[in-house]
C-alpha cells in the first residue's frame, strides 16, 4: 500500500500553517487525555505495573509460536474458527471470501487501527457491502471520508463545530446542538444497522492464548453491539496482541484503560471466546478469529524494533507528545502516527518506506514515561536514525557536515577556529543563505553570538 | 573542590557570560575551576543523527580531555546528558567520566549542598524551563526552582513548563515548522513574568530565536546568570 510518509515535512507544514484548528483541537484534546492517564498513573503504583506489563508482554513475544498455538486450539475447541493470514491481502481474501459465504450485504464495524493497516473498508465497498463505522469518531470520519487520525480518538483533530455542521447537513440535527445530543443522533443513526447487518467485524485488544479469548475494550457499547447481533462475527488480531493467561488479561484490561482514558477500566469489556453455543442463545452463529502477521515476524526478528511489538494501541505516546500535538495523525502519511508509529512503521513498512519518520522527534522523551509498557521509543528512534545513515537515506550534506564535526572536534585548534568563523558567519546575513541556518531562519531570528568567547575571556581572566 | 568545565559548543559562542558566571559562582562556592583547553564538542549532534561512529570519536576525545579531572560541571543539561547516559552507551559502559560529571545545579545541590545561595534575586517572576535531557534523562525536576527560589526568586507556574522547546538540533532544521509551532507552544503560555530561566543554551537559542521573530520581547537569562545574580548581590552567602 503507498503511504504518504515521504511527505512528512511538507504535509506537517502545510497543516501547521493552513488549518490551525487542527492544531488547537490535537493540543487541546491530547493535553486533557494525558492530564487524565498522569491522575490516573499516580494512583497506582505506575512503574511496578509497567514493569509487571513490560515482562509479561516480553515473555509472550519470545514464546509467541507456543501461544498462537495455544490460542489457535482454544478457539477451536470453542467452536470458533481461526485463519491466519500473512499480509494484507490474504487477510482482505479472507474476510471477503466469508462475507460471500454469508451473502453479506451490511457490515457494522467496531474501531479497529489494524483493518485500517489492511484497507478493508474499500475492498469491502467494491464489492458492493455496506460498511458502516461505529465507534463514534470513525462514524464521523466516514462521514468526512477521512482516515483516523488518532489510535483511540480518531477524529481528534476536529472541533465540535466541525462536527455540529457535519450532523446538522447529514443528520438534521440543531446547529447548537451539544456534544451528547450529537452522540445521540449518531446513536439512533446506527441503531436500525446493527439489527440488519449480516457481519460484525472488530479487532481485538487482547486474545488470552489459555482460555482462547478476545478482548475488546470500548466505552460506547457500540463493539458489544456489533460483535453480539449479526450472523457472523469476524476478528481481526494482529499476531502481537497474545497474552498467556486469564489472569494476565485482568491487569492488562486496567492498565490500558488508564494509559488511554485515564480509567480505572473501559466502560465495557467483551470478552468473546467463540459462537452462540445453542441457537436459543444471544450471540453470533459464527465467530472467526483472523491472525495477522503483516509485517509483525519482520518487526519480531529486528535486533531493537521487537520491543515496539509490546504496544497497547493506547495512544498514550501521541497524547503526550509534542511534536504529535503540532498536526495530529495525517501528516504521518500512514495509519500508525506520532512516537509508536515513527518506530513501528519502519519495521512494519521497511525503513527506506518510513522515511523520515525516525527523525520526527525531537527525543524530548515523553513517550517513554506515558508509555504502559514502556517501549523506549527514544532509543529505537535512535536505532532507526543508525540504520537510515548507514543505508545513505539521509542527505548527503547532512552526512558530510557531521563527519566534518567529527574530524574538527578531534582536532582542538582547527575546532577552535572554525567554531569562532562558524558562530561570528551565522550571526550575519551570509546565514541564510546557509543550507541548515537558512531553514533556523524561515521561522526564528538568527542566534546572536557573544561579542567575546568564553575562551577569549578566560584567557584574559574573569574575574 | 577542584572542578573542570565543561563549557559546551553553544555557551562557548553563544553564552560566553553565562559560561564566565558558571566560573565567577564555582569558585563563589570555594571551588578551584579549570577549563582544558583542548576540550571541543561532546558529539550530541552526531549521536541524535545516528552517526554513532563519530559520536563515539568524540565521546574518546572528551573522555580524554578530562581524563585527570576529579569532578567535571557542564552548564547545559542536554551535554551533560550526553556524558553521563549516551557515553556508557556508545563506549560499552566503560566511561567513568559518567560518574564524575555534573550539570551545574545537579552539582551545587546534590554535590555541594548548596541551596541557599542569596538573595539576589528577591522579588523576580521567574519562570522555568525545564529542558527534557535533565528532567528524564537525568531526573533533575526540582533542582534549578530549589536554587532560584534559594535566591528569592518567585517561581511561576507555567503549564508547559515541562514540554520540549522543539529544538532537538537537527530536529530544528529538518522538521522547522513543527518545531516552530512547539516552540509557540511554550510562547504562548507564557504567565506574567521577569525572565525566562534555562539551564540549556540550545533551548534558549530556540526559544529566544522564535520569541524574537515574533517580536515578543520575552527576556531569557541562562541558570548559571540568574544564579550568580542571585547569589552576588549583597548579602549573598554561600
Amino acid at each position: 500500500m503507498p503511504t504518504g510518509i515521504r511527505d512528512y515535512p511538507a504535509r506537517a507544514r502545510e497543516i501547521i500553517r493552513k488549518d490551525p484548528l487542527v492544531r488547537e483541537s490535537v493540543t487541546g484534546a491530547t493535553i486533557a487525555f494525558d492530564e487524565k492517564r498522569r491522575r490516573s498513573y499516580a494512583e497506582i503504583d505506575a512503574e511496578a505495573w509497567r514493569r509487571w506489563a513490560e515482562g509479561v508482554k516480553n515473555h509472550t513475544l519470545t514464546h509467541l509460536d507456543r501461544y498462537l498455538t495455544e490460542a489457535e486450539a482454544r478457539l477451536e475447541a470453542n467452536g470458533a474458527e481461526v485463519h491466519w493470514a500473512e499480509d494484507a491481502a490474504e487477510a482482505r481474501e479472507i474476510v471477503m471470501e466469508l462475507a460471500q459465504r454469508h451473502s453479506v450485504r451490511d457490515v457494522v464495524k467496531g474501531k479497529s487501527m489494524l483493518t485500517e493497516e489492511i484497507d478493508l473498508n474499500p475492498a469491502l465497498e467494491r464489492a458492493r457491502i455496506d460498511v458502516l463505522e461505529t465507534d463514534l469518531g470513525e462514524f464521523i470520519l466516514q462521514l468526512f471520508n477521512e482516515p483516523p487520525s488518532h489510535i483511540l480518538g480518531p477524529a481528534i483533530h476536529k472541533s465540535l463545530q466541525q462536527v455540529r455542521n457535519l450532523f446538522t447537513e447529514v443528520l438534521r440535527t440543531d446547529s447548537d446542538a451539544d456534544p451528547d445530543t450529537l452522540a445521540q443522533a449518531a446513536r439512533e443513526a446506527l441503531s436500525d444497522v446493527f439489527i440488519r447487518a449480516d457481519m460484525g467485524i472488530t479487532g481485538a485488544n487482547f486474545l488470552v492464548a489459555e482460555t482462547g479469548t478476545v478482548a475488546l475494550i470500548e466505552n460506547e457499547g457500540n463493539i458489544r453491539l456489533a460483535t453480539s447481533l449479526p450472523r457472523v462475527h469476524v476478528a481481526i488480531v494482529g499476531i502481537e496482541k497474545l497474552l498467556p493467561r486469564m489472569t494476565d488479561l485482568a491487569g492488562f484490561l486496567q492498565l490500558t484503560a488508564r494509559a488511554a482514558t485515564g480509567q480505572p477500566i473501559g466502560c465495557f469489556v467483551s470478552l468473546i471466546q467463540g459462537p452462540a453455543l445453542h441457537p436459543e442463545d444471544d450471540g453470533p452463529e459464527e465467530v472467526h478469529v483472523i491472525l495477522v502477521d503483516n509485517g509483525r515476524t519482520d518487526v519480531l526478528a529486528h535486533e531493537h524494533a521487537w520491543e515496539a511489538l509490546r504496544c497497547l494501541r493506547c495512544g498514550a505516546c501521541l497524547n503526550v507528545c509534542p511534536v504529535y500535538r503540532q498536526t495530529g495523525g495525517h501528516a504521518y502519511g500512514y495509519v500508525y502516527s506520532g512516537p509508536i508509529g515513527s518506530v513501528l512503521d519502519p519495521g512494519l513498512l521497511g525503513l527506506h518506506e518510513a522515511m523520515p519518520l525516525p527523525f520526527a522527534s525531537s527525543l524530548c522523551g515523553a513517550c517513554f514515561d506515558a508509555c504502559p509498557v514502556r517501549i523506549p521509543i527514544p532509543e529505537l528512534l535512535l536505532e532507526w536514525r543508525r540504520e537510515a545513515q548507514e543505508a545513505g537515506l539521509t542527505p548527503w550534506k547532512e552526512r558530510a557536515a557531521l563527519a566534518g564535526l567529527a574530524g574538527m572536534a578531534t582536532r582542538p585548534g582547527l575546532y577552535r577556529a572554525a567554531g569562532k568563523l562558524g558562530s561570528r558567519l551565522a550571526g550575519t546575513g551570509m546565514a541564510r543563505s546557509l543550507p541548515m541556518l537558512g531553514a533556523w531562519a524561515e521561522d526564528r531570528a538568527l542566534p546572536k553570538p557573544s561579542r567575546r568567547t568564553f575562551r577569549e575571556l578566560w584567557r584574559a581572566g574573569i574575574e | 573542590m577542584n572542578v573542570a568545565l565543561f563549557v559546551t559548543c553553544l555557551a562557548d559562542h553563544y553564552f560566553a557570560d553565562a559560561a564566565a558566571d558558571t566560573v565567577r559562582l564555582l569558585r563563589h562556592l570555594g571551588c578551584t575551576v579549570s577549563f582544558p583547553e583542548a576540550q571541543t564538542c561532546c558529539g550530541q549532534p552526531a549521536y541524535n543523527a545516528g552517526r554513532q561512529g563519530e559520536a563515539l570519536r568524540m565521546a574518546r576525545h572528551t573522555i580524554g580531555v578530562f581524563e585527570d579531572a576529579d569532578a567535571v560541571v557542564v552548564p547545559s543539561g542536554s551535554c551533560a546528558t550526553m556524558v553521563k547516559k549516551f557515553y556508557p552507551r556508545l563506549t560499552g559502559g566503560t566511561a567513568t567520566l559518567a560518574d564524575r560529571t555534573f550539570e551545574l545545579g545537579e552539582f551545587i545541590v546534590h554535590r555541594l549542598g548548596v541551596t541557599e545561595l542569596g538573595d539576589g534575586l528577591a522579588g523576580r517572576r521567574i519562570a522555568i524551563h525545564q529542558g527534557c535531557h535533565a528532567l528524564r534523562e537525568l531526573r533533575l525536576e526540582s533542582e534549578p526552582a530549589t536554587l532560584l527560589e534559594g535566591c528569592g526568586a518567585e517561581i511561576v507556574p507555567w503549564e508547559a513548563h515541562d514540554e520540549c522547546c522543539g529544538f532537538g538540533g537537527l530536529f530544528s532544521v529538518k522538521m522547522t515548522a513543527v518545531s516552530a509551532a512547539m516552540a509557540d507552544r511554550k510562547l504562548d503560555t507564557l504567565p506574567e513574568i521577569d525572565w525566562v530561566v534555562s539551564g540549556d543554551g540550545g533551548c534558549v537559542l530556540q526559544l529566544d530565536g522564535r520569541s524574537r521573530a515574533r517580536e515578543m520581547g520575552v527576556e531569557f537569562v541562562h541558570l548559571a546568570t540568574a544564579l550568580w545574580r542571585g547569589a552576588a548581590a549583597p548579602g549573598g552567602a554561600r
